[in-house]
């Protein structure tokens, strides 16, 4: 092996373990619900991605998630909460609510095509 | 819920307000009494099954928000409403901005292909990048379609990168992106890489077919993707926007939202009828085809109920309000379509974990291709590594993974409500094309459900012993059965009301399941009901057995009446046979699946019906309580079991079954009890529910397949693995074109379902 082929295998393999790293295991945001008379609210900004995207909650209480997307990238028009039967547009530069009342448990929710993801924690004490 | 519109006067309104939370009949009692203790609430009603509380209040006295409080104050959850525009709104909004979509991809669509009929211009001169002017002439040509264009892909990459997120936008950006700053870099330093041995080579021609054609496949499938909602429009497009609503003397036209349960209103030919009701006065024919899937127009009379948003086609009649907004039958099945496309399907997990991980796999597969070709390729090394990593990223598909299940179930939810099928979700599709059995509570399902009484006959002695006639058993017996919830007792009453039979009151009612009634009228004990009914009273049926035989062999069920201890007479009541059983048991059996017959009846009329519409296997003299029981019976056989019924009499049986299908006819449907509702009493419609669940499981397998097949065969041959044997390699533009035809393909397969049309009708 020459010198170059060395150095652009070492720099391919801290690649690949950076790429693993960073979209799997880095950075996730997340966010405790504010409890407003009974509602918890959250909101999400949805821009590449969702912040938050763990969203902690009580169980059993309703929740109102407010998705604000702020652009017109169309991977995120629709988000899907698939355990509340919820497929909803979001219209660009605006805010869309959902609402639900998880019980105890973990949630996801997503965009329409699952690749971008988020996630409702449901805890009977938050 | 009638209760609720009954007794809605002048000056009360009347909502549903979602509750939440509630698991048991405990929590809806304990919502539905903190409402009627409530200051302004006339009546409440909470429907633990649907999870809704049916509210009429005097509007001056409380409102919706303050019975939302109350609601929560008993720890439960509820809402307000989501008023109907909201789902309308954001169905225009998404319409707008897929139209808005569609224009900006078609004119970045032209410009890229513009610039690429260029490149191959260029080409042709036959010097492509050899020349400096040339190389700055192609620059100059991508920059308007990487920095316009293709703008978007990089913009939405960076933005998703910033969230440790990646998605197509990602693959594109980084395969363009390496392929231009390559090609920029060669063309505005040239000295310096001929200085380090790197030949001048260009890509410009690859990155701008790429986005050209990666664009072109985004706007097919966007352009697809609209269609896959067309139903849900179609069905919101359905509703009236006024009703001529009859005041005093005269009529007036008011937009529909003023409209309110308890008005009169006049529907004219070819008018819309506004909202659900009952007819007072006039006739017509309605088209309810657009809810019920029902090809023949219903004759409408005074007494029958209609169905906003189905068209009135001949007559003029008046009729009366009975559900608006919300809770009519159109916006009930609105929301549960909306629903069943919010649901995902099992098989969509193995798609979903495949998604949220595809494309950084895809980079770091990218990545080692490039060390690969590098270390191992044919010179120039740096050249070929490049071009493969390249197309590797371009080739991945991660739309058409994403795409392969939701888009199916769109679309066959929304096909199935057009035919009035109306299924749940991912899962109950899921689930219905498995199904093996089919039982059939018989009444309302195999037959009409609207019993008749055919024959009365008195006991030999019976008249001499307690001076009885036919027209007196009738009334006897219709006095205990009025209170009596069965569907016979109707039968009964009606017969005794046609033959002018006074009804006497009956008193000390007792409901024995499976067997009959028994009360006192007049100081007489009666008792209406099987043979086992009589040998529990200690009464023997002997005398009349063979008279019920005959009569069962009929296809009637005979009802003995006993009278204090006398063996009384035999009443036959029988219910027709629907015109389209036999076909449906028939369709059924072709496929495949065993129709069962579930019924309370007695063994010999259920046996006649059984015999007359084909189905081979009968269980008789089932007790309600005890269907449960039979569904989990066929069950613990191994088989995958539907049970058909009407969802209100056999909601556990429903529930029990694999598949619940309720049967219902136009307002009258327990749409919230089954996994499948069907809006007509036809039973052909199970068949058509079973053949549209296995088609559309067979579209998700063949796009899940394609979507599957495609990245794992395409992107090990971008990387390069036939080169060694074969010297085979694709282009990064020959990548771009496989990918854009990849995901279009997937949303093209599953908008077939929209031509799905239900076997044996045109």
């Amino acid at each position: 092996m020459t010198s170059p082929q060395i150095a652009v295998t070492l720099l391919g393999l801290a690649a690949v373990a950076w790429i693993n790293w960073y979209f799997f295991l880095a950075g996730r945001s997340s966010a405790t619900a504010v409890a407003d008379g009974g509602l918890q609210r959250v909101r999400v900004e949805v821009k590449g991605g969702y912040t938050p995207s763990v969203v902690r909650v009580r169980a059993g209480v309703p929740v109102r998630l407010e998705f604000h997307r702020d652009e017109t990238n169309t991977c995120t028009e629709e988000v899907v909460l698939p355990d509340f039967g919820i497929r909803t547009f979001l219209p660009a530069h605006r805010t869309t609510p959902v609402s639900f009342t998880p019980a105890e448990g973990t949630y996801e929710f997503s965009c329409g095509m699952g690749m971008v993801r988020g996630k409702i924690v449901a805890e009977r004490k938050a | 819920m009638t209760n609720t519109a009954d007794s809605l006067t002048a000056d009360t309104e009347s909502c549903t307000i979602p509750v939440t939370g509630m698991t048991c009949a405990a929590c809806s009692g304990r919502v539905q009494r903190t409402l009627e203790q409530t200051a302004g609430v006339a009546t409440a009603n909470v429907n633990l099954m649907t999870g809704a509380a049916t509210v009429a209040y005097d509007p001056e006295v409380t409102s919706p928000a303050r019975l939302v409080d109350t609601i929560r104050s008993t720890g439960y959850g509820a809402e307000l409403p989501v008023a109907e525009e909201s789902s309308e709104e954001l169905l225009d909004a998404q319409d707008a901005a897929r139209a808005g979509e569609i224009r900006e991809l078609w004119r970045k669509f032209l410009v890229s292909a513009v610039a690429g009929v260029l490149m191959m211009v260029f080409g042709m001169t036959g010097d492509r990048g050899a020349t400096d002017a040339m190389r700055y002439l192609q620059l100059a040509v991508t920059l308007p379609v990487v920095g316009w264009a293709g703008r978007h892909f990089y913009t939405r990459a960076w933005a998703a990168l910033r969230h440790h997120g990646a998605d197509m936008n990602t693959l594109i950006a980084v395969g363009t992106g390496a392929a231009f700053l390559f090609s920029a870099g060669v063309t505005l330093f040239d000295d310096w890489f001929a200085a380090h041995g790197v030949e001048p080579h260009v890509y410009y021609e690859a990155v701008v077919w790429i986005i050209g054609l990666v664009l072109l496949g985004n706007l097919l499938e966007a352009r697809a993707k609209a269609q896959t909602s067309g139903a849900i429009r179609r069905l919101i497009g359905l509703r009236a926007t006024t009703a001529r609503v009859v005041r005093g003397t005269g009529e007036e036209e008011i937009p529909l939202a003023a409209l309110r349960a308890g008005d009169e209103v006049l529907v004219r030919p070819g008018e819309t009828i506004p909202a659900d009701g009952v007819v007072l006065d006039g006739a017509s024919n309605v088209d309810e085809s657009m809810l019920t899937g029902e090809p023949t127009p219903v004759t409408k009379r005074p007494g029958d109920p209609v169905i906003g948003a189905t068209l009135n086609r001949t007559g003029a009649f008046r009729f009366r309000v009975e559900r608006v907004g919300r809770d009519t039958v159109l916006s009930r099945i609105i929301r549960l379509v909306q629903q069943a496309q919010g649901t995902k399907a099992p098989v969509q997990r193995l798609a979903d974990r495949i998604s949220s991980v595809f494309v950084p796999v895809v980079l770091s597969i990218a990545v080692v291709t490039f060390v690969v070709w590098f270390d191992l390729g044919p010179a120039p090394a740096y050249l070929q590594a490049l071009v493969s990593a390249v197309t590797v990223l371009i080739i991945a598909c991660p739309c058409a993974m994403g795409l392969a299940v939701p888009t199916a179930v769109m679309v066959s939810t929304g096909r199935g409500a057009e035919l009035g099928v109306l299924i749940k979700g991912g899962e109950a599709l899921e689930r219905s094309q498995e199904i093996d059995t089919v039982v059939f509570d018989k009444t309302g399902t195999i037959t009409e459900g609207h019993p008749a009484v055919q024959a009365v006959e008195v006991a030999p002695g019976a008249e001499r012993a307690i001076g009885l006639d036919e027209t007196r058993l009738l009334a006897l017996a219709a006095a205990v059965e009025r209170l009596s919830e069965h569907p016979l007792a109707e039968a009964i009453a009606a017969e005794a009301a046609r033959r002018g039979a006074p009804a006497p009151r009956a008193g000390g009612f007792e409901n024995r399941t499976g067997r009959g009634v028994v009360g006192m009228v007049e100081g007489l004990r009666v008792a209406v009901g099987n043979a086992a009914l009589l040998r529990e009273l200690g009464l023997d049926p002997a005398p009349m057995a063979a008279r019920a035989g005959e009569q069962a062999s009929r296809g009637y069920t005979p009802i003995y009446v006993a009278v204090d201890d006398h063996l009384a007479g035999l009443i036959a009541v029988a219910d027709p046979v629907k015109p389209t059983s036999r076909a449906a048991v028939e369709a059924l059996r072709r496929q495949g699946i065993e129709p069962v017959m579930l019924t309370g009846d007695d063994r010999r009329t259920a046996e006649t019906v059984a015999r007359e519409v084909g189905v081979p296997r009968v269980v008789a003299e089932v007790p309600p309580d005890r269907k449960l029981e039979e569904i989990r019976a066929l069950q613990a056989e191994g088989r995958v079991v539907a049970m058909v019924g009407d969802g209100l009499n056999d909601a556990p049986a429903l529930a029990q079954a694999d598949v619940g299908i309720a049967m219902g006819t136009g307002t009258d449907v327990a749409m919230e009890s089954g996994a499948i509702t069907l809006m007509r009493g036809d039973p052909l419609g199970v068949v058509t529910a079973i053949d549209l669940a296995r088609r559309t499981m067979r579209i998700i397998r063949q796009n899940l397949f394609w979507a599957f097949v495609y990245n794992v065969v395409g992107i090990p041959i971008a990387a390069g693995v036939l080169y060694p044997a074969f010297g085979l390699r694709l282009t990064p533009a020959m990548a771009a074109a496989a990918m854009a035809v990849s995901s279009v393909s997937v949303v093209s397969n599953s908008l077939r379902l929209r031509r799905f049309t239900p076997k044996g009708q045109p």
